[in-house]
């Protein structure tokens, strides 16, 4: 993608091609969703099982705009300082110290207070500029000239009251820093949520986002994503690896094995050159695909007949 | 149409907002209206915010835009043609609509038949009996009267040609209000289907526990789980609570020391939140059974929302079912707890001494205490001895009573005497009950 042209996204087909242009096959539901997140300028709270790819959506959203990806994870005591802009207070108080003589010379000779005060208040204002402001990603992602997809993963993680306070910044895409004044986007970025569902997301979060719910993906498509994402497995093998997750997925497990497990599956079937599944093959590398103990002892008994449905 | 269909869908129980009406409005004024598919993913994408509401949806846009409404539908009866178009006649047809159906204009027809609905408010067709009323309204909005005067003034004129063109108008007719009868149809469908299952969901919170139908047993479940859920949020939220505070000055200044009396790093207060700590001891006995169904269930989403939370079942003597609920599914969870000790007759004596026996240790200065259970000891001894160290020990004790306050005390009940080592006891048969209930278990902390 050249410097100059901005990429096409006048249609749902052009969004749709431009995803797959950075490697992400997405069906066209995910792609009417960035399509209209980035007409109607509205966040997108993506839902789903994790390692369905909520993450990479926004990866490949930015690397197909040609635009700076800015993450933001979220955790439990997640707050302002970590997640908008903190004062560098450390180098406020190396500057201090340095320029102590600096202007405890210029007091020097002043008589009155106020005047002094005034003084005082000259320094005060250099030192709360924007040189003195760490942008964190929020803060960031409003500052970039050209605007930014800004990812704000598992949100769900975060506490009720970041939520709120993200809100603010969302509907109107600006921020207030006491000091310095408001601070308002020049081009808004275009807003990605993940979210795994661990808590319910408050209402007024909710109601300002688009919901875009990826789950696992049908037997095409999966082939088409491994296809892309794996080159090096051929048709026949990869048909093999989708219908054998599928089948899994249709068992009750404890985690069911995602699409990234997929791609890892079908990346260390390739690395250990197997060129067709077979029930040895699947035992050895089932600890790919499955991540509980207990998952994989017992889907070792079904290997087999799994196998047979499949070929 | 849009409105009406977001009238529909908030009917179906979708919480559509003002805000989201708009977005959906400018959504499908990004896309237009072409391509079916697209247009149900863009409001799928505004409007449904979860799984439930996304079937809902789905459910709720297949049939209020059925088929009919991007094609004209209303098979065969459009078929017939007529071949020659008497142009003196038409002048006998002082109706527009009687032109518009010789004109055989399909997508105006279904245009204007949309317009008429929206006209006089079919969205506030309620009930199946209305169908008729609302399907002739429509028809009388469309200036079905002129056409009828048009046919009657065809007849009227006697020659052939008029005849056949009368026919074919007859028709026509019929075709037209079989398409709005269908479209009454179709919206009732749309529309009255949430109200039905938001009327039954409430119904069922209010319905006592032991008289819901078993096919009721799964949609409650789904309550049940909700409520658990609904206080697992509120829950963590008081939590994150200590987190905040005010500053601590003299632990700044303290550590300010280091830093050459700088206060470079601040320390703030912290308000310590306790974890609720929950017992909770819950009768499986014969008198109890149809309850303890859901007080198992009950049990099995408390455990889900609350981790440290150790629970008892007991009739005649007691187990400790922590390790069942966590574990096990909640059919198989309820099943084997039942198998092992349900149905047999309470004695809350035995019981309570097995629990003073082996588990007291888990109760400590800092746990509520829950009894699930109607106090009848079958006339055994009811060791109110038991009862009272736990009230001593514990935080809160706190009883939940599947009877009616009038039945507390009477055969061998023995509710009053365990009453005055209960900090709070409460009827408990309803959904709604159980629910006001954990609320404060949780609140008052």
């Amino acid at each position: 993608m050249s410097e100059t042209v901005r990429p096409d996204t006048g249609s749902i087909e052009a969004v749709e091609a431009g995803l797959i242009g950075a490697n992400y096959i997405c069906n066209r539901q995910t792609a009417t969703a960035i399509y209209l997140a980035r007409n109607l300028r509205k966040p997108v709270l993506v839902e789903g099982p994790a390692g369905v790819g909520k993450t990479e959506l926004a990866r490949a959203t930015a690397h197909y705009l040609d635009l700076p990806l800015i993450r933001m994870q979220c955790y439990e005591g997640l707050d302002e300082s970590k997640a908008l802009y903190e004062w560098k207070y450390g180098k406020q108080l190396l500057y201090t110290q340095i320029l102590k003589d600096t202007y405890g010379a210029s007091l020097r000779g002043i008589e009155s207070i106020s005047e002094a005060l005034e003084k005082i208040g000259d320094f005060d204002d250099v030192f709360f500029s924007e040189q003195f402001l760490e942008a964190r990603p929020l803060l960031a992602a409003l500052r970039q000239e050209n605007g930014a997809v800004l990812l704000v993963d598992e949100i769900d993680k975060s506490d009720q009251e970041f939520e709120a306070f993200l809100l603010e910044i969302l509907s109107d895409f600006q921020v207030t820093i006491p000091e310095i004044g408001t601070i308002s986007a020049t081009v808004p970025p275009l807003v990605v949520l993940t979210s795994n569902d661990s808590r319910d997301l408050g209402d007024a979060l909710k109601r300002r986002c688009l919901h875009l719910h990826i789950g696992y993906p049908d037997a095409k498509l999966e082939e088409r994503i491994i296809e892309v994402r794996v080159p090096g497995v051929e048709g026949r093998l990869r048909a093999q690896i989708v219908a054998f997750v599928q089948k899994l997925r249709t068992f009750e497990l404890k985690k069911l094995p995602s699409v990234s497990e997929t791609i890892d599956w079908a990346r260390a079937l390739v690395l250990l050159h197997v060129t067709s599944l077979d029930a040895d093959a699947v035992r050895d590398t089932l600890n790919v695909l499955l991540k509980y103990e207990s998952d994989i002892e017992s889907m070792k008994k079904h290997v087999n007949s799994i196998l047979a449905a499949v070929n | 149409m849009l409105v009406e269909f977001l009238r529909a869908a908030r009917r179906a129980g979708i919480a559509v907002s003002v805000a989201e009406s708009i977005e959906a409005f400018s959504a499908v004024d990004l896309i237009g209206y072409e391509d079916r598919q697209t247009v149900k993913d863009a409001l799928r994408l505004v409007i449904a915010k979860s799984d439930e509401e996304r079937e809902r949806f789905d459910e709720c846009f297949e049939r209020f835009f059925g088929i009919g409404n991007f094609e004209s539908g209303a098979d065969g009866l459009f078929d017939a043609t007529l071949e020659t178009s008497p142009v003196e006649l038409l002048e006998l047809l002082d109706s527009e609509l009687a032109r518009l159906l010789l004109d055989d204009d399909r997508a105006e027809l279904v245009r204007r038949l949309h317009a008429a609905a929206a006209e006089i408010d079919l969205a506030s067709v309620r009930l199946f009996t209305q169908t008729n009323q609302f399907a002739r309204r429509i028809l009388e909005a469309m200036g079905i009267e002129a056409l009828d005067a048009a046919i009657a003034r065809l007849r009227g004129s006697g020659e052939g040609e008029a005849q056949r063109l009368a026919d074919f108008l007859e028709l026509r007719r019929r075709a037209v209000a079989e398409l709005a009868r269908d479209l009454v149809e179709r919206r009732l469908a749309a529309s009255g289907g949430g109200e039905a299952d938001r009327m039954h969901d409430e119904f069922l919170q209010d319905a006592r526990l032991v008289n819901v139908d078993r096919r009721d047993l799964l949609r409650m479940r789904v309550l049940v789980r909700a409520i658990g859920r609904r206080l697992a949020s509120r829950y963590g939220r008081t939590r994150t609570k200590a987190k905040r505070g005010h500053l601590d000055v003299r632990r700044t200044i303290r550590r300010s020391y280091s830093f050459d009396g700088v206060p470079f790093r601040t320390h703030w207060k912290r308000r310590k939140i306790e974890k609720p700590r929950i017992v909770l001891l819950c009768d499986v006995s014969g008198s109890c059974a149809p309850l303890a169904h859901f007080l198992l269930l009950f049990a099995y989403s408390l455990s889900e929302a609350f981790s440290d939370i150790r629970s008892f079942a007991f009739a005649t003597s007691m187990i400790e079912v922590s390790e069942i609920l966590e574990t096990q599914t909640i059919d198989d969870a309820i099943s084997q707890i039942m198998r092992t000790i349900g149905f047999q007759s309470s004695d809350y004596g035995r019981a309570f001494a097995t629990f003073d026996q082996d588990f007291m240790d888990s109760i400590d200065r800092k746990t509520t205490v829950v009894v699930l259970g109607d106090g009848r000891t079958n006339y055994h001894d009811p060791r109110i001895d038991v009862m009272r160290r736990i009230y001593e020990r514990s935080r809160r004790v706190v009883w939940l009573n599947p009877e009616h306050r009038v039945a507390w005390g009477m055969d061998d009940s023995e509710m009053l005497r365990y009453l005055p080592y209960t900090h709070v006891a409460r009827v408990c048969n309803r959904l709604r009950h159980l629910e006001a209930v954990v609320t404060e278990l949780v609140k008052s902390r």
